[in-house]
């Protein structure tokens, strides 16, 4: 078949019409069909903003992972660091999608991603550093993965069966996604004082908003309570033996920093975010915001 | 004598077993493992079950239209297509027939005796972290080589990894355990 130019292509009918997309052309809900019922007890407010929270962390990774599409040093980290994005966006879109089922306020995994401003995200701050060196990455990678695997397999016994079914595919694709950083570490320590320099320095950006995985919100602790969540306050001693295993097959020696609080007591997990998330979320947002009736 | 509820659901689960997978033409939805149920309500209607491979799998909205689109096309009226994601698909759950498929197509199918950490149950302890890549007995799909290499662990999509023959010198494409 040719056509006299490519938009002709783009706009002929699809000889199947309309029977191709019996599910409209835009997202469906990732959690179709799920039972979805809230265990007896738990608190519905609790819930979805525990679901913010992990969901949140992974959009926002997600969308610094995509920013390397294009102009990632080699095409098969390119493709790497895509698919890993591509794991955590579906990981946020179930958990978005819990999120606003939950809740009741008829907000979908769209409307929470693309319609919140950036005191309603619920993801820790260091997510949201900028991305565009490499070093700080492959920091910012294995800090999160290290902290989300910890997390996700204990969340397999969850007592929300949402959250333990995607708890326990999502435990298999961070697996890959922390052995994917851990091994660049250990070239990038392991390789020239150069490459060695970038990841101390991309470590030296990361390190000082770790603790913040580590405080246990009054949500989580509730949610603890209820069976629900892992309590973060106890992932610390595995994140610590793994980053040190680590740094020590890099010939690393991780950098002292200086810790950087909270504010008034809040961090991101309460929405005071850093000043780099404004500038993440209009690009990510812009779009949607144009034209909110846009499908894709 | 077989009901026809009973017939019903056999020509249901023969159409949707032999929908194919969108990214993976090669295999059925049943070669892949995902398709884990059909059922007949009472009423005529057909409810197709199927999961996930990894969370952000895009194929997944296509596989649902493909396979709305044949039982629709075989005469049934009410179809509905449910998500399952528990327990979570293993890479172990492809047939036999979809791994000798994906050989035949120069894809590795996946060594489940690897020591890929994703591939192990730790029963709830820690996953273990390992450094070198996973020990896995491959061959070139090409030339029966044992001499390959890994370039990486991700390929063009989540659920495949890249290696490279040092024999034919081809590159060719590792499906994942998980």
């Amino acid at each position: 078949m040719s056509f006299d130019n490519a938009y002709e292509a783009i706009a002929e009918t699809h000889p199947e019409g309309d029977a191709r997309w019996a599910f409209g052309t835009g997202f469906d809900d990732p959690l179709s069909g799920v039972d979805t019922t809230v265990p007896a007890g738990v608190d519905t407010a609790d819930l979805a903003a525990y679901c913010l929270m992990l969901g949140d962390d992974a959009l926002i990774l997600s969308q610094r992972l995509t920013e390397w599409v294009t102009c990632a040093h080699e095409l098969e980290d390119e493709v790497a660091l895509a698919n890993i994005a591509l794991d955590l966006l579906g990981q946020a879109r179930m958990l978005l999608s819990r999120a606003g089922s939950v809740e009741g306020l008829d907000r979908d995994e769209d409307a929470l991603a693309y319609f919140r401003s950036e005191p309603e995200f619920r993801n820790v701050r260091l997510v949201e550093l900028p991305g565009g060196d490499f070093g700080r990455t492959i920091a910012a990678l294995l800090v999160l993965s290290t902290w989300r695997l910890a997390l996700l397999n204990r969340l397999v016994t969850s007592a929300d069966p949402v959250l333990s079914a995607i708890a326990a595919k999502a435990v298999k694709e961070v697996t890959y996604h922390r052995e994917y950083a851990a091994r660049w570490a250990v070239r990038l320590g392991d390789g020239t004082d150069y490459s060695a320099e970038r990841l101390r320095s991309g470590f030296a950006d990361v390190l000082p908003l770790v603790d913040e995985l580590f405080t246990g919100h009054a949500v989580e602790r509730r949610l603890v309570a209820a069976g629900v969540a892992v309590d973060s306050t106890e992932l610390r001693e595995e994140f610590d033996d793994v980053l040190a295993r680590v740094a020590e097959q890099a010939l690393l020696r991780l950098p002292e920093v200086n810790r950087v609080g909270s504010v008034g007591g809040l961090a991101g997990r309460d929405g005071v975010h850093t000043e780099h998330f404004g500038y993440l979320l209009a690009e990510m947002q812009s779009l949607a915001r144009a034209d909110p009736e846009a499908t894709w | 004598m077989v009901t026809r509820t009973e017939r019903d659901r056999t020509v249901a689960a023969e159409v949707a077993e032999s929908v194919t997978d969108p990214e993976l033409p090669m295999l059925t939805l049943a070669d892949l493992g995902v398709l884990r149920e059909v059922t007949v309500t009472d009423t005529g209607g057909v409810v197709v079950t199927i999961t996930p491979t990894y969370s952000g799998c895009p194929a997944l909205t296509e596989m649902r239209t493909d396979l709305h689109r044949g039982l629709t096309e075989a005469g049934y009226t009410d179809v509905r297509i449910r998500t399952e994601l528990s327990p979570p698909w293993s890479s172990s759950w492809i047939t036999e027939r979809g791994r000798r498929k994906l050989a035949e197509h120069g894809i590795h199918p996946p060594d489940e005796r690897s020591n890929a950490p994703a591939a192990r149950d730790t029963g709830g302890g820690p996953v273990p972290l390992t450094l070198e890549p996973p020990r896995r007995e491959i061959r070139c799909p090409r030339c029966d080589s044992n001499a390959t290499e890994r370039t990486s662990e991700f390929s063009a999509t989540a659920c495949k990894a890249l290696y490279r023959c040092l024999d034919c010198r081809e590159p060719f494409e590792y499906f994942k355990e998980i």
